[in-house]
């Protein structure tokens, strides 16, 4: 018997010829909105706020302008975006040890109470944070804490599903190298930090670069947390100046964009661990 | 003290305990302040038990009724929209036809939206829906013959616009994952069903979308809370909480403006009592039905 054939409801070459360019067509719709807030950090940022962004522009009022004023005089710009830069390093190192730290604890022993204790983190996996805004700001506020950097890290250290991923990964970590640990007098927190954390590295790449993204664009928690301009992250800064009282609407639209580069540049060199930072809670069935 | 370091029994709690620690402290322990809070009146600090008068007001109130009348009407779209799309999309990605590199370029091209912060996207559309004949997209319906429209201000056109922003940044990570599902399947399904001449229509029915159910049950749990507990999408693009004839405020905007702008906090917290319940509701029926408690209990 022949192989079968492939059916096609058209012919192979004009079939492969529609299938690209519907695709490709796809990707250029998606790219758009960024390519349109691009032309629009070389147009007049009043112009902007009030006739939107598009492509029909008169290339002779196009200027620089606005990257001129980025780099000399856009007041708090650059402090937000070190805040936010030195608060996502911290926040993502402080969330890679403690979840990783849970997660091996979930993992790799038996005892009473893990299966609760378990389904406690899939139950935080995909509860929404905006349930908690209340409550937690409340507290907050109670104990006096709002404004603080401490405050808007600690309650996520231990992030569900961070710990998930982890734990994953560990429960394929052979129980031969534990054992090893022990016979050669290593503690129990030894063994983790000195033997399966080192060989956890694809595990952590995928983790930090997945919280190093929802961090850097975390919103609503800091923006209940702090009230300081000079404490501000880039997207609550960005936000203050949508107001329709703000006269700097330059500083708004150049702003929104350059806060895409980090995140756009870290993509692009490690596209494949963003994918598979994302994808992990897909495939637990 | 050195014995504990190498004690096998205590160590998992040690482990463990930052969790707990979190859970209490930060989930519980708030959770069930805002609980006995809604049954309260709170003014500056003081509270007065006034039983279930918070949620008398609630029920009588039409600003709440629309509000998750908005919450449950942006889920159900976002359902109808961001599984089917994302779906096909990755069905005509993940085939043996076209260039690598150029399915590699889509991909990346679809996962870019999802790596911008609402705010920097809620910037984006609502300068791409403004509304003057200037404005990109009054500028593609008029390429159709069509006037501009205030998109804005208007309920369904407002809705149009906050559905675009969802698709835009949602439709490039359920992609990836019905991607990450397809690829899990094996091979042999396909072959076998060609070899008795079903057509690539009929494979994607009968083996591609029952053998997605576990990424179909995981897309579809994130996408209810998602739209359920939808919130800064329309606080950035209506720029601030307060929308035309509240066409744009969701559950968690009324919670937002009761409980954090006006400091109403009794009648807040009911309002959260009232996410809080429908979101547990959903997840336990979710992990029941899933089979999760069970999974975890027989390990």
């Amino acid at each position: 018997m022949s192989r079968p054939r492939e059916k096609y409801p058209l012919p192979r070459g004009l079939f492969v010829g529609v299938h690209t360019t519907f695709l490709v067509l796809i990707a250029i719709i998606v790219l758009v909105p960024l390519a349109s807030i691009f032309v629009g950090t070389f147009q007049d940022g009043n112009d902007v706020i009030r006739n939107g962004i598009s492509f029909d522009v008169d290339l002779a009022a196009l200027s620089f302008d606005n990257y001129v004023m980025l780099f000399t005089d856009s007041g708090l710009y650059f402090r937000w975006f070190l805040n936010s830069f030195l608060l996502t390093a911290a926040q993502v190192a402080g969330t890679l040890l403690v979840s990783s730290f849970v997660a091996y604890g979930f993992a790799m022993y038996d005892f009473k109470g893990r299966n609760v204790g378990f389904i406690a983190v899939l139950l935080l996996m995909t509860v929404p944070f905006e349930m908690m805004m209340l409550p937690m700001y409340v507290m907050v506020n109670d104990l006096g804490l709002a404004d603080t950097y401490i405050v808007v890290v600690l309650p996520f250290l231990a992030a569900a599903v961070t710990i998930f991923f982890f734990r994953q990964y560990f429960l394929g970590v052979p129980k031969e190298l534990l054992e090893a640990g022990r016979v050669d007098g290593v503690t129990e927190f030894g063994i983790f930090f000195k033997l399966v954390l080192p060989i956890s590295k694809p595990a952590v790449a995928a983790m930090a670069i997945l919280n190093g993204m929802i961090i850097w664009n975390n919103f609503l928690w800091p923006l209940l947390v702090l009230r300081s301009a000079e404490k501000f992250t880039l997207p609550i800064g960005l936000n203050t100046l949508l107001t329709p009282y703000a006269n700097n609407y330059e500083l708004l639209i150049i702003g929104a964009f350059f806060s895409l580069i980090p995140i756009l540049v870290l993509f692009l060199l490690f596209q494949r661990f963003f994918v598979a930072g994302m994808t992990a809670g897909a495939l637990k069935g | 003290m050195k014995k504990m370091l190498y004690s096998q029994r205590l160590a998992p709690y040690f482990f463990i305990a930052p969790f707990v620690i979190t859970l209490l402290g930060f989930w519980m322990l708030p959770l069930g302040r805002s609980i006995i809070m809604s049954a309260q009146e709170v003014l500056y600090g003081d509270a007065t038990f006034i039983g279930a008068d918070n949620y008398q007001r609630l029920v009588r109130d039409r600003v709440f009724w629309k509000s998750l009348f908005n919450s449950i009407r942006y889920m159900v779209l976002t359902l109808m929209l961001l599984i089917p799309v994302p779906m096909f999309l990755a069905a005509i990605i993940n085939t043996r036809i076209g260039s690598p590199r150029i399915k590699n370029f889509v991909k990346a091209s679809l996962f870019v939206p999802a790596l911008t912060s609402v705010v920097v996207a809620g910037i984006i559309f609502r300068l791409m829906f403004a509304e003057t004949g200037s404005g990109l997209m009054n500028q593609v319906i008029g390429f159709f013959g069509h006037g501009p429209v205030r998109w804005l201000r208007q309920d369904i056109p407002g809705l149009v616009a906050l559905l675009a922003l969802a698709m835009w940044r949602y439709t490039g990570v359920n992609v990836m994952y019905f991607i990450a599902g397809m690829q899990a399947i094996p091979e042999d399904y396909y072959e076998a069903a060609s070899i008795d001449g079903a057509s690539k229509i009929q494979q994607f029915f009968r083996i591609t979308v029952p053998n997605l159910k576990p990424t179909l049950v995981y897309v579809t749990t994130i996408s209810v809370y998602g739209g359920l507990a939808m919130f800064l999408e329309s606080f950035m693009l209506y720029a601030g909480n307060n929308s035309p004839n509240n066409q744009g405020l969701t559950l968690v905007g009324y919670l937002y403006r009761k409980g954090i702008q006006e400091n109403d906090l009794g009648f807040a917290s009911a309002v959260g009592v009232v996410l809080l319940v429908l979101i547990m509701t959903i997840n336990i029926t979710h992990l029941t039905l899933t089979g999760t408690f069970k999974k975890e209990e027989s390990r």
